[in-house]
């Protein structure tokens, strides 16, 4: 075409409001066991929770880096402030949250989704949850959710022992273990047998404090036939010190339940995005992931699923859009370790402007897994000729009878669809940003429709721009 | 001398550096249904697409008039919004929209203002009928998994519907049963008489053209219309075929 939209940076006016840092409390840079006791301290941890941490520690020192992947060398670990308290406790009533705070989850929207469509909310500032509210019906079903802090202390204090990093364990890498040294805030699910949980639960993750890390720990426990829609949204304003989100989300679904994790993350982009997720199924069970990555510098984000009883599913839907100066490295994994197990890996990458999308896929069948069933599928757009999208899948299959495909395709936006739109009358940048919300319409379907519209106002922000 | 709607003016167009079109003159008058006839390969679509205003196709001489403007320089969409239409040959698939939604905002492209979507339903769906589509196509994505037969009745569709003042349609009977060439002629006919629309139908069978009114038909071989002729032509390119006019253009 002779004319070329040119696209611009997103306008993330929004979500870069930063506040004023007014914490009650932060800890000086740096990570020393002495930083991890005052953390276990101010949190009132219980025992084998701070030897825990301290043990994850001595894992993290003894670690290496990741030598694969983005470059991740602009992260000075000894420059990220771990703990950041927000100047509050826990709210279980929106009007008790100080104003501040409360402006900024007002201006995300965040008490609004909760009028409208959610069944419970959680507000992460910082380190901590600043608000936690539930609807009364969902929790006389015997739903919990609730703060980790408090779960590790309450009812639940048993339960969250016996599942807490069982799953992703601090050795698994060296972003784990930092995790379990230094975690603070996040949610506790627990959905008991055979309940419904009908409306999505939603947590909301906001870091604000500069060069600071967030380390939210997220443990959903899915009890067998019931079911549970979670919804994870993050975002963070703009500084020019590195960020941190070290996460890690662990989800328990029981026999034939069904669990359902959507996230749209939306980090500024000076945020090192080194998130763990993982989950295990048990018989007849299903995990649905439905992944949307927009913001961060950099991110390595593989959600992990193991199918780990007879018929248990997985399926993953995920969109990736790396603009300038991201380099968004995403996919998904899965060990398929009984028979009859099915995987099912939908995702979509878009780069533009110099961005870098890689998308990883994982694919492991156990000589166990008779019958097993995967199939991956990954489409890249690349909106110019500076940008650039890879496909890195590994299989790794050990069962003779099992059925595993892969396909994928990278392509750019094509001309003659872009001439077709505009013949019936459609300006160019109108065209094209209906093509790219087209692309990544395996998402938008996935989410509840008032994440649907909001995602697709994120790809118009990022596709709006003058011709020239 | 009635004032005419289209007026190309010795035109010379390329294709990735190569002359296809070699000095076309070619005039169209409100109201009237012109046939471009012509074997394959020898430019028909290129003039099509160069109407319209495909930047693929660079205009190296002449100049394309509609209306009493000279819009030889004019982009694609703004041509749609003065009035020109263009059915394609192979219409693209797009997901991310519904076919509903895709006519609904061209129109509003196309007048400026806020289509009411209750007459707007009532009009799709009657049209839907006319061309006898399932009305769910209106909500499934445009030109999505539809059938070749779907898509070609998708585009008139979208002309009756947008009632541009020219039509072009390129080789929109090619790849249709009879059955459906029959129900796409009976939509191009309505148009004829509805919207009082000037047709240009760019065509090398005749089946399309067996129960429409043809003012005037044009052959082109070689990049150049070397005969034209009214209605009566047709029957001619019908029972003689093009090789005699191809002797005389070369």
């Amino acid at each position: 075409m002779k004319e070329k939209s040119q696209v611009e940076d997103i306008d993330r006016s929004i979500y870069d409001i930063k506040d004023e840092s007014k914490d009650s409390f932060k800890l000086q840079a740096g990570l020393t066991p002495e930083i991890v006791e005052k953390i276990s301290k101010e949190k009132n941890d219980p025992v084998w929770m701070q030897n825990f941490r301290l043990q994850s520690l001595q894992i993290y020192n003894e670690m290496k880096v990741p030598d694969w992947g983005p470059s991740i060398e602009g992260l000075d670990m000894d420059n990220i402030v771990t703990y950041v308290r927000p100047n509050t406790g826990m709210k279980g009533k929106w009007s008790e949250v100080p104003k501040d705070i409360k402006d900024t989850f007002e201006r995300l929207g965040i008490p609004k989704a909760e009028r409208e469509s959610l069944a419970g909310v959680g507000a992460q500032y910082d380190s901590e949850l600043v608000y936690h509210n539930v609807r009364e019906e969902v929790a006389a079903q015997g739903v919990v959710y609730t703060d980790m802090e408090s779960a590790l202390r309450g009812e639940y204090a048993d339960m969250v022992q016996k599942h807490f990093m069982k799953l992703v364990k601090p050795n698994d890498h060296k972003f784990a273990a930092l995790h379990g040294a230094v975690w603070s805030g996040g949610s506790f699910v627990y959905v008991p047998k055979g309940v419904s949980v009908t409306i999505p639960l939603q947590s909301y993750f906001r870091l604000n404090a500069p060069g600071a890390g967030q380390f939210e720990h997220t443990l959903i426990i899915v009890e067998e036939g019931a079911y549970l829609h979670f919804i994870e949204g993050c975002s963070a304003p703009k500084y020019n010190v590195a960020n941190l989100h070290a996460g890690c989300v662990e989800l328990f679904v029981g026999k034939n339940a069904k669990l359902r994790y959507s996230t749209i993350e939306n980090w500024s982009k000076n945020m090192y995005n080194l998130n763990t997720k993982r989950a295990i199924v048990e018989e007849g069970g299903t995990i649905e992931w439905v992944s949307g990555s927009f913001g961060s510098h950099v991110s390595y984000l593989y959600p992990m699923s193991i199918l780990k009883g007879k018929g248990s599913r997985m399926e993953f839907t995920g969109i990736t859009f790396a603009g300038k100066g991201q380099n968004l490295d995403t996919g998904a994994k899965v060990v398929h370790a009984a028979p009859d197990t099915s995987s099912y890996m939908n995702t979509r990458s878009i780069s533009k402007d110099g961005g870098i999308s890689t998308f990883r896929s994982s694919v492991v069948v156990t000589k166990d897994a008779e019958k097993a069933k995967s199939s991956v599928s990954c489409q890249s757009l690349m909106l110019d000729s500076v940008s650039r999208s890879d496909t890195i899948p590994a299989m790794d299959i050990r069962c003779r009878s099992a059925n595993v495909g892969h396909e994928a395709q990278i392509g750019r936006i094509s001309d003659e669809a872009v001439f077709y739109l505009m013949s019936r009358g459609m300006s160019e940048e109108d065209a094209r940003a209906l093509i790219v919300s087209g692309f990544a319409d395996n998402v938008s379907k996935e989410l509840p429709l008032e994440y649907a519209v909001e995602m697709n106002n994120l790809i118009r922000l990022e596709m709006k721009g003058s011709i020239g | 001398m009635s004032k005419k709607l289209l007026d190309v003016k010795n035109l010379f167009v390329n294709v990735d550096e190569k002359e296809i079109l070699h000095g076309v003159d070619l005039s169209v008058g409100k109201g009237e249904t012109h046939v471009l006839m012509g074997p394959n390969g020898t430019g028909k679509s290129t003039l099509g697409y160069a109407l319209v205003g495909n930047p693929r196709y660079t205009v190296t001489g002449g100049e394309i008039w509609f209306n009493e403007e000279n819009i030889t320089g004019t982009p694609v969409y703004e041509r749609a919004r003065k009035g020109m239409f263009l059915s394609f040959q192979n219409p693209l698939e797009v997901p991310g929209i519904t076919l509903s939604a895709f006519i609904r905002s061209a129109l509003e492209q196309r007048t400026g203002g806020r289509i009411r979507l209750w007459d707007f339903k009532k009009e799709l769906a009657k049209t839907m009928e006319l061309l006898q589509m399932d009305p769910s196509y209106a909500e499934r994505d445009l030109n999505v998994g539809f059938s070749g037969g779907e898509k070609k009745k998708a585009e008139i569709l979208q002309m009756l519907m947008l009632k541009p003042s020219l039509a072009i349609l390129d080789e929109t009977d090619s790849g249709l049963d009879v059955d459906a060439v029959r129900t796409v002629s009976k939509g191009i006919e309505a148009y004829q008489k509805t919207c009082d629309g000037s047709l240009l139908i760019i065509t090398h069978s005749t089946r399309i053209l067996e129960s429409l009114h043809v003012d005037y038909t044009h052959i082109m071989v070689d990049g150049k219309i070397v005969r034209t002729g009214d209605g009566s032509l047709v029957d001619e390119v019908n029972s003689e075929g093009f090789a005699g006019y191809e002797k005389d253009a070369q």
